[in-house]
C-alpha cells in the first residue's frame, strides 16, 4: 500500500449559494498520476485551488505528508512542495524564457543558476529558446514553459489544471510522454477533459460532480462505475 | 561587462563635469544628482516592482527631518545625521508599507497619498519643533567636510551619494531579488504560485525605495542648509514620478536622465516665463504620445536591448 502524500477531509467552499466544493474527502497516493474529472461546473478547479492555497477553505482539512497545511498561504505551500500550473496559461510574457524559468529555479537551493535553468529548459525541449521573449512563443510552447517552471521547483506534488487544452495532437503525445516520465518521483494531479489522455496516463481517477466526491478508482473501475456513467460519461445512453 | 562599463563611464563623465563646470552649473548638477537619488529610489518601487506610490514625499521628508532634527536639537554631527536620515526614510517606508501594501492599484495610490498628507500636516502641527512652513536653517554644507569650501564639499558629497546609489541599484536589479521585483510587477499571481511571499517582496522593495529616498532627503537638507515642511507636500511625490517617467521607468540610468532633463527644462523655460509648469506639461504630453516608455525606455526598446 503506497503512502498518501496529499489528503483532504471534508473540504468545503461555497460561493454565495453555490456549493462549489462540498465536503470532499480525497487521498493522493505517492507516485501516482491521478486524474480529476467531472462535468463542467463540478468544482474541479475550485478543488485544486483549495489544495494549492489559491482559495481559502471554509471548512475541512488538508494535509501534506501528514502535516496539516489547511491554514498555510499559497506561497508557503509551494515552498513545501506543491506546484500548480494555471488553467489559463500564466507565464511572464514580457520576460525572457530564461528569466521565466530562473524565477522558479532560484526558489530552490541552486548553486549554478544558469546551468540549472538550462537543464530545466531542456527537460521541456525549450533549451534553444532561452533568450526569446516568452510572450512571442507559440501557445503550445508557452504551456510547456509553464510546465517547465512547475518542474523547476522540484515539487513533490505537481497540480496541472487542464494542461492539454488547446494543444495540437502531436503536442499532446509529447506532453503525455513528459508527464509519464515524471512519475514516480513526482506525484501528479491533473484536471483533464480529454478522455484519451486521462485513460492513457492516469493510474487513478477521481470523479467530482456538483461539488461532491462521486467515485475514485482505477481507469477500468471508473469506466465500469454506473454512477459515473450516469453523471458524466453520457448517462443512460452510454450504458445501453 | 558592457553594462558596468557604461555605468562607470557615466560616473566618470559626471566627475569631470563637476570638476570643470562653473560654480553655478556645478551647484545645479549637485542638486540634480541628489534629486536623482530620490528618483532612483522611486524607480525601484514604481519602475521595477510596479508599486505606483503617491506618498514618496513622506519618505523624502523623513530623510530631511531624520537628519535635520538631530542636528538642531541633539547637536549630532553632519555625517551621522546623513545616516540617520537614510534610516528614517527606510523606517517610515516600512511602517507605511505594512499598512498600505494591504491594498493595490488605485487604492494603493490613494492610501500612500493620504499617508504623505498626514505626514505633512503632522510637520505643520509640530511647527514649533519642525519649523513648519518656515523650516529650520541648517549649518552650511562646508560643515560636512571640514577644510573644503562649501561648493567643493557639496559636489563631493552629492557625487559620492549618487555613485553609491547608482551602483547599488544596478547591482540590485541584476540580482535575484531584482528579477523577483520585476516578476511581481509582471504577474503577481504567477509569482505567488512560484512560492514568493509577494507581500514580503513588495515591502522589501518599498523599504529599499524609502532608504534611497531618505538618503536623498537628508543630503538635500544638509547640502543646501534647509529643512522645511514643504518637502512633504504632494509636489515631492509627483516630481520623482515625472522624472522616472521621463527618463524611463525600469531603467537604471533613467532616473538621472529624467531628473536632469526636467531640471533643465524648467530652468530654461524659467528664463522666458514664470509659467514653467506649462512647459513641463507639454513635455509630458509629448512624451506620452511619442515615447511612453520614457527616454531610455524607448532607446532600450529600439536599439540597446541589453540596457538594464
Amino acid at each position: 500500500m503506497a503512502s498518501v502524500i496529499l489528503s483532504a477531509r471534508g473540504l468545503t467552499r461555497h460561493f454565495g449559494g453555490l456549493r462549489a466544493v462540498d465536503g470532499v474527502d480525497f487521498d493522493l497516493q505517492t507516485g501516482d498520476i491521478h486524474a480529476l474529472i467531472g462535468p463542467n461546473g463540478a468544482g474541479k478547479t475550485t478543488f485544486v485551488g483549495l489544495l494549492s492555497g489559491r482559495i481559502p477553505a471554509q471548512s475541512g482539512t488538508i494535509a501534506l505528508a501528514g502535516e496539516d497545511i489547511t491554514r498555510l498561504p499559497a506561497h508557503a505551500r509551494v515552498k513545501k512542495g506543491i506546484a500548480y500550473t494555471f488553467q489559463i496559461t500564466s507565464v511572464y510574457p514580457r520576460l525572457s524564457v530564461f528569466d521565466n524559468v530562473a524565477l522558479a529555479v532560484q526558489q530552490t537551493a541552486t548553486r549554478d543558476l544558469a546551468s540549472d535553468v538550462a537543464a530545466a529548459l531542456s527537460r521541456v525541449n525549450l533549451a534553444d529558446r532561452a533568450t526569446q521573449t516568452a510572450g512571442t512563443l507559440s501557445y503550445g510552447h508557452q504551456r510547456l514553459l509553464e510546465l517547465g517552471m512547475g518542474l523547476a521547483l522540484r515539487p513533490r506534488v505537481l497540480i496541472l489544471d487542464e494542461p492539454t487544452q488547446g494543444l495540437a495532437s502531436g503536442e499532446i503525445a509529447n506532453f503525455k510522454q513528459l508527464v509519464r516520465s515524471l512519475a514516480p518521483e513526482t506525484t501528479v494531479l491533473l484536471i483533464e477533459h480529454n478522455m484519451d489522455v486521462v485513460m492513457d496516463l492516469a493510474t487513478r481517477i477521481t470523479v467530482l460532480a456538483a461539488g461532491r466526491h462521486l467515485a475514485t478508482g482505477t481507469p477500468s473501475e471508473i469506466r465500469a462505475n454506473p454512477a459515473v456513467q450516469d453523471a458524466y460519461l453520457g448517462g443512460h445512453d452510454a450504458s445501453a | 561587462m558592457r553594462i558596468w562599463t557604461l555605468h562607470l563611464f557615466t560616473l566618470a563623465v559626471l566627475a569631470v563635469l563637476l570638476a570643470t563646470l562653473p560654480p553655478y552649473h556645478a551647484t545645479n548638477l549637485a542638486r540634480i544628482l541628489v534629486l536623482a537619488v530620490f528618483a532612483i529610489g522611486y524607480n525601484l518601487a514604481f519602475g521595477y516592482t510596479g508599486l505606483l506610490s503617491l506618498g514618496h514625499a513622506l519618505f523624502f521628508a523623513a530623510g530631511v527631518y531624520g537628519a535635520a532634527l538631530p542636528i538642531t536639537y541633539l547637536g549630532l554631527p553632519q555625517l551621522p545625521a546623513l545616516v540617520a536620515g537614510l534610516l528614517a526614510g527606510g523606517l517610515v517606508a516600512g511602517v507605511t508599507g505594512l499598512l498600505a501594501l494591504r491594498t493595490a492599484g488605485v487604492s494603493f495610490m490613494i492610501v500612500t497619498l493620504m499617508f504623505a498628507q498626514a505626514g505633512y500636516l503632522t510637520l505643520l502641527y509640530f511647527g514649533p519643533v519642525t519649523g513648519g512652513d518656515e523650516g529650520l536653517v541648517l549649518p552650511d554644507a562646508a560643515a560636512l567636510l571640514p577644510g573644503l569650501s562649501a561648493d567643493v564639499a557639496r559636489a563631493t558629497i552629492a557625487y559620492a551619494l549618487f555613485s553609491a546609489a547608482l551602483l547599488s541599484s544596478l547591482a540590485l536589479v541584476q540580482s535575484r531579488l531584482g528579477r523577483t521585483l520585476v516578476a511581481i510587477r509582471e504577474n503577481e499571481d504567477r509569482s505567488r504560485m512560484l512560492g514568493y511571499n509577494t507581500f514580503a517582496v513588495k515591502l522589501t522593495a518599498l523599504v529599499l525605495s524609502g532608504l534611497f529616498s531618505g538618503a536623498a532627503g537628508a543630503a538635500y537638507a544638509l547640502l543646501f542648509g534647509y529643512a522645511g515642511a514643504s518637502f512633504a507636500t504632494i509636489q515631492y511625490s509627483i516630481l520623482p514620478m515625472l522624472w522616472v517617467l521621463m527618463g524611463g521607468a525600469g531603467t537604471v540610468l533613467g532616473p538621472l536622465v529624467g531628473t536632469a532633463a526636467m531640471f533643465y527644462l524648467v530652468d530654461i523655460a524659467g528664463s522666458y516665463t514664470t509659467a514653467t509648469l506649462l512647459f513641463v506639461g507639454v513635455a509630458l504630453v509629448l512624451l506620452i504620445l511619442f515615447a511612453p516608455k520614457g527616454i531610455l525606455g524607448t532607446i532600450r526598446e529600439r536599439w540597446l536591448t541589453w540596457l538594464p
